[in-house]
């Protein structure tokens, strides 16, 4: 009797978690609030498409460190990175990704930009900044004319440079003044403090002008020499005019040159076309599958659609709902201690995921079509464990025993064979996963979540589906099977306990 | 019972045919490799009808860019491939094909530099050597309890032998498509290859699975008995399993886009090959070796 219950109550959570596998499923997205219960949890689950998919631009960018000593280097590539990503901030893109990448790489995502030229000069166009000092303001501009009759006029009339540029800035920041007004406080390093004192020094009573990208942002009239490298701008400036000067002359100190070596956009109709003709490979794969089962292996065969069909609703909700390497590495480990020893540690697989999602601890899974492929690719191989189990069930029946024990005795021995061969998927997935591009991580990703739900779905669902059916004396006939015997089976002992 | 074991000759022959092919052409035509690897930029436009090729070549002709390639692709679409291209450039191809062949609009545009090519050829042996220690550490692993007669080392190159079989039969095969069809090799052909190492010591593993449990239960038996037994017994479980992995990639290969189409030939092929060489060439070969171990044992 209490295997029934026991029975039961998984054929009831598996239902539960099939029905909320479903609602996170559902394409426009599915709120999650825990609010009701007094934690302050709330999330709207929806799919994350890739950039192949949903369209946008992949940008890869190498920094030249030659000059950067080997301690500060990943000090500059950070700072480097947060000056790209305030440039883009600026530009209002919606949801970038800027992110450091080995040791000298800066990768740009820009979902809904497929006007490259555009981004490129965003980002590529490092603002120059630098300080010039007045010169002979009678003079005129000069004109050259080179060997093939192009006219150059001399730039900045009438200032001349100093050699002090947004390198040898440290920082800007706002500050206000006694009366509330905005100013910009600059901070130079060593060097431009000892560059910024001379000029100075020179040019009391005159101004100094700010030049970015060519053109005056400010002319500051210098009081007294500054030595302590700190210079403050007053000026007619607005709370917003400062902010975004400072903000300027920040992301002007980009401490590194950046070079792009590589790029990827993709138009949104491409990707659109992409995800349907995805969409119907992959439903006409499973149809292929589900046909075959049921021809193949009758009853189970119905059952194992069941439980594919519930694979494939976990995946893709747990795709939406998120991961993260601990929340892997726990619900793995459960999990396994589940099958070896008892099943009570499935419990805490789920405690332990349910409580990483309300902690906020998990990143939803991107999907690109290389991943897309592997969570196809996953539903062929969870039908594996399946089959496995089957062949071996068969297996046993022919050997004589009856249909309950030849379930049990099926799934006991199928079990290492499942367990080793998966793990050698995995291997490849966690290496794939490592070194991988964004769109081989995906894939990845897909593959392994899916060999791990599979492995899941066959061990805990199909066998309870197949145990209620056998627990109630119903379909129990070999043929149901597809395994011919010629004696006629016994009838089954109830209440027996493995 | 099919008597694999007994034919093993004949099975090693297919292969080494297959195998001899693929390394011919690898030796005299190399592989074709994509942008990613060689560094270059790919241009995808499309237009309500397909954008005249003739005329985008002239166009192409007088641009200051090397050589390229130009494709049709779908219904509608053509892509073009050249050298490294500067951003300048691109934008100048765009607007002078425009005026030649009419509006349409540039679907993806990618351009891979040269030296984040070579990192990522070298990236790619990085992985398969790395993926191949991992499965041979996992194979001693897991069959380190097997000690008689068969040891547990001999199950792993075993495996790593196959696993070398279903490698080279892909890789191969994409030689000789890319000298006759121009199919290329980017970085998601090597993603395949390693999934296929995956799935073919995932198949190799059932077989030697059930070959390391008949060594207990049949120990009476001779080698060759026991592994043409064990093979016998999976080979239903092998074939299927396959066959449900090639119906949803054969769906993929007629339904999904163009972009993943080699992607998942490359692993259609690989997981045949993989079924086929954990029957065929990594259980006959444990025989093979077995008992030309004993003979040696004899004689001394």
């Amino acid at each position: 009797m209490r295997r029934n219950i026991r029975l039961y109550l998984t054929l009831v959570f598996i239902l539960l978690l099939a029905a909320f596998a479903v609602y996170v499923d559902l394409p426009q997205g599915s709120k999650i609030s825990l609010k009701w219960m007094k934690i302050p949890y709330e999330n709207t689950l929806q799919t994350h498409l890739g950039l192949d998919l949903k369209g946008g631009a992949y940008l890869e960018y190498q920094a030249d460190l030659s000059n950067i000593a080997q301690n500060k280097r990943p000090e500059a590539m950070q700072s480097a990175s947060s000056a790209i990503e305030r440039r883009i901030y600026n530009d209002g893109v919606q949801e970038p990704l800027v992110q450091t990448s080995g040791n000298d790489k800066i990768i740009v995502e820009l979902p809904g930009i497929t006007d490259i030229s555009q981004a490129i000069k965003v980002i590529g166009q490092t603002p120059f900044l630098e300080f010039r000092t007045q010169g002979d303001t009678s003079q005129p501009q000069q004109a050259t004319v080179d060997a093939s009759g192009k006219i150059t006029l001399s730039p900045y009339s009438g200032w001349d440079t100093t050699g002090l540029t947004g390198q040898q800035l440290s920082g800007a920041t706002v500050q206000f003044d006694q009366s509330g007004n905005p100013q910009i406080l600059l901070q130079f390093n060593s060097d431009g403090t000892k560059l910024f004192s001379q000029i100075t020094e020179a040019n009391i009573g005159k101004p100094v002008a700010i030049f970015l990208d060519g053109s005056v942002l400010s002319e500051p009239t210098v009081q007294t020499a500054i030595t302590d490298g700190q210079a403050v701008i007053t000026g007619q400036f607005t709370i917003q005019e400062a902010k975004d000067l400072v903000t300027n002359l920040n992301s002007g100190a980009l401490p590194v040159p950046i070079k792009l070596i590589s790029n990827q956009t993709v138009g949104a109709t491409l990707g659109q076309d992409s995800v349907q003709k995805s969409i119907v490979a992959g439903i006409i794969g499973l149809l292929l599958i589900a046909l075959f089962m049921l021809i193949y292996y009758r009853l189970p065969g119905v059952l194992a659609i069941f439980a594919l069909a519930i694979y494939a609703l976990l995946s893709f909700a747990v795709f939406k709902i998120g991961l993260s390497v601990t929340a892997v590495i726990l619900v793995g480990l459960f999990f396994f201690l589940a099958i070896a020893s008892n099943w009570v540690f499935g419990i805490f697989a789920f405690v332990s995921y349910f409580g990483i999602m309300f902690l906020g601890g998990l990143n939803p899974v991107t999907l690109t079509l290389a991943g897309i492929a592997g969570f196809i690719l996953s539903i062929g191989m969870a039908v594996d464990a399946n089959i496995l189990i089957f062949e071996r069930t068969k297996e046993e029946l022919r050997s004589g025993k009856e249909v309950y024990h030849a379930v049990e005795d099926g799934f006991k021995r199928a079990w290492p064979s499942i367990r080793d061969s998966n793990i050698s998927s995995l291997i490849t997935t966690v290496i794939l996963y490592s070194f991988g591009t964004p769109s081989i991580k995906s894939f990845a990703i897909t593959l392994g979540v899916g060999i791990i739900i599979s492995l899941f779905t066959a061990i805990t669902v199909t066998k309870t589906f197949l145990q209620m059916f056998v627990g109630h004396n119903v379909l129990t006939h070999p043929w149901l099977f597809g395994v011919r015997r010629k004696k006629h089976s016994e009838p089954l002992t109830s209440g027996e306990n493995k | 019972m099919l008597d694999i074991i007994k034919h093993y000759k004949f099975w090693f022959t297919v292969s080494g045919i297959i195998l001899l092919l693929g390394i011919v052409s690898l030796s005299v035509f190399h592989l074709r490799l994509g942008i990613d690897f060689r560094g270059g930029a790919s241009i995808q436009i499309s237009a309500q009808t397909r954008p005249d090729t003739t005329k985008i070549n002239q166009v192409l002709s007088k641009e200051n860019i090397g050589n390229f390639v130009i494709q049709q692709t779908g219904s509608n679409g053509v892509i073009i491939e050249t050298a490294p291209i500067s951003q300048t450039q691109h934008d100048q191809i765009i607007s002078d094909l425009k005026a030649s062949v009419g509006n349409f609009t540039e679907d993806s545009y990618t351009s891979i530099g040269p030296t984040i090519g070579s990192q990522l050829k070298s990236q790619a042996i990085y992985q398969l050597l790395l993926v191949s220690l991992g499965i041979i550490l996992y194979i001693a692993y897991a069959f380190r309890k097997v000690t008689k007669p068969i040891t547990s080392w001999k199950f792993g190159w075993a495996a790593i032998i196959a696993l070398l079989h279903d490698l080279f039969v892909v890789i191969g095969i994409f030689s000789i498509l890319g000298h006759f069809f121009g199919v290329e090799i980017d970085s998601m052909f090597v993603t395949a290859i390693l999934t296929v190492l995956g799935f073919s010591v995932h198949d190799t593993i059932v077989v030697f699975d059930r070959i390391r449990e008949n060594l207990r239960v049949e120990s009476g038996k001779s080698i060759e008995d026991i592994v043409n037994h064990s093979i016998n017994q999976t080979l239903v479980r092998s074939l299927n399993t396959s066959l449900t992995v090639l119906f949803v990639l054969f769906s993929m290969l007629l339904f999904g886009g163009v972009t993943i189409r080699y992607f998942v030939l490359a692993l259609f092929i690989g997981i045949i090959s993989g079924t086929y060489s954990s029957i065929f060439i990594a259980s006959p070969l444990l025989v093979i070796w077995q008992k030309w171990q004993d003979r040696k044992l004899k004689r001394a």
